[in-house]
């Protein structure tokens, strides 16, 4: 039997960044995969960052993690998407060579001296006293460890549909993975069921690249990682392309056989990431939709068409690319699919992604009814700082909605759960205009380092731009110059641009993020609230059957989380807060 | 002590006991299960014969009873309110409408308790959550060639919005209701200020005599004429000499009144008083009082003269100062929050989408506080009803 302080189980990008973050944290670290050669793989799209995407990856790096320097490892296309709006909602994205991706990650990962990867396949939990002990793996051998990170994606009974073909997918053919899977149900943790989609794979060497639009990428110098400095690979460009009568008219034709209206699915989908047959179906007065076609790496002919994720019979697929401009010799490499899933919901979950029912073990990524690759790496992060702090007794760093994006996502899923695959947005972050990208480091490095989860490089960087920060603040250098609304400044100190420009954004808000400081006071007080754990919400007089039940199925640990369950009145709170303090 | 339950919403008859088992009286009896009753708990009404005995038996045997208290004034509201049965707003006119005591006021907070301005509010947050929809679909979604730039309709729908705000705002408070519309006596000392008063009330409620500065403090009362509630005051007499120090302090006061009449009765020198006063001619039974050119009212506080048409013009023009009946209004609290509403609306003109959406926020937040009710998910609904979004 082998000893570990905390073992994780999968290698994607919760995985990663969960064992990442504790062997940050100095812990002994086991990730278990089933494939090392597939850690840090991209299972989707070819994309890192976004709007509200971008953000997370900032916060991410800024706590010392993986994704953002594999992301600028990897990145054939830099856009900073929405820089004609306020630089709050900037969404940086690249565009990431799949291969060189996980190479980074892959490379990243055997610098981290307490983590050892283990290959195998998990078979089940140990438990000791309701508590997690370890895991035990197919072949018998059992990893001992108090804590355990399940950051499996979307093994829980996943089925893949295309027209009308089933399969079962993930990993619930094998037997050891049903264990697992047994295992958990058995706990009889509330689940449900999403569903996603992905496009068809196209061959870029049978695309008419020159009759279609270009989008190179930006020529602005910018990075993913406040530790790169530079573009380290050649650029490459996207295109567009557009959906057309001729294509809605064959989806239109076929819709009866598509999985999401012929019944075979009927769980719910992403609003904001809808497959073209929804799309078609529901805005049928739009006579084209826009597709971006990506390419996946430097030297992979493979191109990923954003925006027509599709779980159409495959002749219907690739009638509907040929039908597009630019597309009508297209060879498809492999056709899109729709998956639906189990996953837990994560109201049963702490604040540290701990399942409340099975202490000790924490879930992280696409099993918590999350979507996307920095969701997935946000979790991780949260969960292996949160873990690993359990193992040494400390408190996890002071993350909230007022200082993180990472903090919005975790209260969102434990506190409202899920409906449809979460996807971050800036509009879900009240505070967003002290949440930018641009100060991720500033806002969150401070605490990591705090917290122990900073190595040393990082630290002295970011301890040099503090001092910058420092000095354009006190010289006050970056005031704004209201008639031109540019910074302009007092001496002709040489500063990093990114630095001056932040301040001066913080300059630019400023009377409004006074405001909501003030607003995050009163949030902060309520959260220093806390709620007792046991708390029947059934014998607090005044609260309906409807607030009841979402209460005790997010059992909120604070006053203050109690206010951002859906439904939960000013009134409610109030009673909530005195029924408490007579039953303490 | 009903002897058994009666079923839900069906009046039954039971005889009510004591613990003694002692006949106590024959009741009607009503049960309502929550949460379809009118806090959403459960619900017990009796409905005992009158004697003052009775209910006083029925009232201790159900004090003895375990668990059983007298409701705190107002707790039923405030359970119906935490219950979600009402919101904030109607339960604040549920109060007025206890409170009422003329007819107007009972209408027009039986409108209010009905939910009307709380229909009006939530009318107006989602409109302010449409904005909100157009402006993050902008920010958030600024790939998609559906929502990339605001629609131009969005300037003209959030004017529109601070527009109807602005209306319901400078329409009368609902103060002026549940206080009454003030009217202030006003003039130089002897003027028969306190004489018109008593008239007026149709009692010696104020002292007179002949000596100046009788009055030295304010007097008010409050009158209901043709169920228009007034508040009817009597003020110190102005002069600018000879009044000693308390005088001095009821001078002062009056002073204050006036400034805050809805109405102020001029009984001086013509056109010497309050702009926007009613001249008042007093004593017209007196051939050696002072005349008055353009009197709006002739009175006698002695024969009674025009005293009833005054009353008559008093209720009319209370009237048109009061809230309507059937149309909406606002007490302060709903006010200042209609306000912040109001002017997050207008906005401060700003061009980066990120203040313009701070602002919506801002105003949903106002309106959801004037209901009492928060959430960041129904604007996301809100979007994605709307827009077809995503790739």
């Amino acid at each position: 039997m082998t000893q570990f302080d905390i073992v994780v189980i999968g290698g994607g990008h919760a995985g990663v960044e969960a064992a990442a973050a504790c062997a940050r944290m100095g812990c002994s670290t086991a990730l278990v995969t089933f494939d090392r050669a597939t850690v840090g793989a991209m299972s989707c799209n070819p994309a890192i960052g976004g709007l509200g995407k971008g953000h997370l990856v900032r916060e991410v790096d800024a706590l010392d993690g993986i994704i953002g320097r594999a992301a600028d490892d990897a990145a054939i296309h830099y856009r900073m998407l929405n820089r004609s709006k306020g630089s709050a909602v900037w969404g940086p994205r690249i565009q990431a060579d799949r291969r060189r991706f996980r190479a980074s990650v892959q490379r990243q990962l055997a610098e981290l001296e307490n983590l050892a990867i283990v290959e195998g396949e998990v078979a089940a939990l140990v438990l000791a006293g309701g508590k997690v002990a370890g895991i035990e793996l197919a072949d018998g051998a059992r990893l001992s460890a108090p804590r355990v990170i399940l950051c499996t994606g979307t093994f829980l009974g996943g089925v893949l549909f295309w027209g009308e073909e089933r399969v079962e997918g993930g990993r619930t053919s094998e037997p050891a993975a049903r264990r697992l899977a047994e295992q958990l149900r058995a706990f009889e943790l509330p689940m449900d069921r999403l569903k996603t989609g992905t496009p068809p794979r196209l061959d870029g060497r049978s695309i008419d690249w020159a009759r279609l639009e270009r989008q190179p990428s930006d020529d602005e110098v910018w990075t993913m990682s406040a530790m790169t400095r530079c573009r380290r690979l050649p650029q490459l460009f996207c295109a567009i392309t557009r959906t057309n009568a001729r294509a809605h008219d064959l989806i239109r034709d076929n819709l009866a056989r598509s999985p999401l209206f012929s019944g075979a699915i009927s769980s719910g989908g992403p609003r904001y990431c809808p497959s073209i047959e929804d799309k078609i179906h529901r805005f049928a007065d739009r006579d084209g939709h826009q597709v971006f076609l990506e390419p996946e790496g430097l030297d992979d002919p493979t191109i990923y068409p954003n925006g027509i994720s599709t779980s159409l019979p495959v002749e219907v697929q690739l009638a509907m690319l040929r039908s597009m401009e630019g597309l009508e010799q297209v060879d498809m490499i492999a056709p899109g699919y729709a998956v639906e899933y189990d996953h837990i919901d994560p109201r049963a979950l702490d604040s540290g992604l701990q399942v409340r029912a099975i202490p000790g073990l924490h879930c992280a990524g696409q099993i918590n009814g999350t979507t996307g690759y920095e969701e997935a790496a946000a979790q991780g992060v949260v969960a292996g700082l949160a873990a690993a702090s359990s193992v040494y007794g400390s408190e996890p760093p002071p993350l909230d909605r007022g200082n993180s994006y990472l903090s919005v996502m975790i209260d969102d899923l434990t506190l409202q759960g899920v409906t449809e695959p979460y996807r971050m947005l800036t509009s879900r972050a009240e505070y967003r205009l002290q949440l930018r990208a641009s100060n991720a480091e500033t806002r969150l490095t401070g605490l990591g380092i705090d917290a122990g989860c900073v190595r040393p490089e990082r630290r002295e960087a970011f301890l040099k731009r503090q001092e910058q920060r420092a000095a354009v603040r006190e010289e006050g250098l970056a005031t704004r110059d209201s008639a031109v609304d540019s910074i302009s400044l007092g001496s002709g100190r040489n500063f990093d641009q990114e630095i001056v420009e932040e301040i001066a954004e913080e300059l630019r808000y400023a009377p409004y993020l006074l405001r909501q400081e003030r607003e995050l006071k009163e949030l902060r007080a309520a959260r220093s609230q806390g709620l007792p754990d046991g708390l029947e919400y059934r014998d607090v007089p005044g609260l309906s059957n409807e607030m009841v039940e979402r209460l005790e199925a997010a059992r909120p640990m604070t006053l203050g989380d109690a206010s951002l369950v859906r439904g939960i009145t000013p009134a409610a709170l109030s009673a909530i807060l005195v029924h408490s303090r007579k039953a303490a | 002590m009903t002897g058994s339950l009666p079923a839900a919403r069906m009046a039954s008859v039971r005889t009510l006991r004591d613990e003694d088992g002692l006949v106590l009286d024959e009741a009607l009896v009503l049960w309502f299960p929550g949460p379809a009753s009118a806090t959403g708990e459960d619900c017990g009404e009796l409905h005992c014969h009158g004697g003052r005995a009775v209910v006083a038996a029925v009232l201790k045997a159900l004090d003895r009873s375990v668990g059983l208290r007298p409701a705190e004034p107002g707790e039923f509201t405030r359970r119906a309110f935490a219950n979600g049965r009402i919101d904030l707003a109607q339960a604040e006119a549920l109060g007025d409408l206890l409170a009422a005591e003329t007819e107007l006021q009972r209408r027009l907070a039986q409108n209010q308790a009905g939910g009307a301005l709380s229909r009006r509010v939530h009318e107006w947050r989602d409109r302010v959550l449409e904005l909100s929809a157009l402006v993050e679909a902008a920010l958030d979604f600024s790939d998609e060639d559906d929502a990339d730039v605001l629609p131009e309709r969005f300037g003209q729908d959030r004017k529109a919005l601070a527009d109807e705000i602005a209306a319901l705002l400078s329409a009368p408070r609902t103060e002026r209701l549940r206080d009454g519309v003030r009217v202030v006596i006003a003039g130089p000392p002897n003027a028969g200020k306190s004489s018109l008063f008593n008239a007026l009330l149709g009692n010696e409620a104020a002292i007179v005599t002949p000596i100046k500065g009788t009055t030295r403090d304010v007097l008010e009362r409050p009158v209901a004429i043709s169920g228009v509630p007034l508040v009817l005051v009597d003020t110190a007499g102005l002069r600018a000499e000879g009044a000693e120090a308390i005088e001095a302090v009821g001078i002062a006061k009056a002073h204050g009144e006036i400034a805050n009449a809805d109405i102020v009765l001029w009984l001086g020198n013509e056109g010497s008083g309050p702009g926007g006063a009613l001249e008042v001619q007093p004593r017209v039974d007196d051939p050696l009082a002072p005349t008055k050119t353009a009197p709006d009212h002739v009175v006698s506080a002695v024969s009674g003269e025009g005293i009833t048409a005054l009353l008559a013009d008093l209720s009319k023009r209370g009237r048109e100062m009061l809230p309507k009946a059937s149309a909406l209004a606002v007490n302060t609290r709903q006010a200042e929050l209609l306000h912040q509403a109001h002017s997050a609306l207008l906005g401060d003109g700003h061009l980066d989408l990120l203040l313009v959406s701070e602002d919506l926020r801002l105003a949903r937040i106002a309106l959801d506080r004037l209901v009492g009710r928060a959430g960041v998910e129904e604007m996301l609904d809100a979007v994605f009803a709307r827009f077809c979004i995503g790739k």
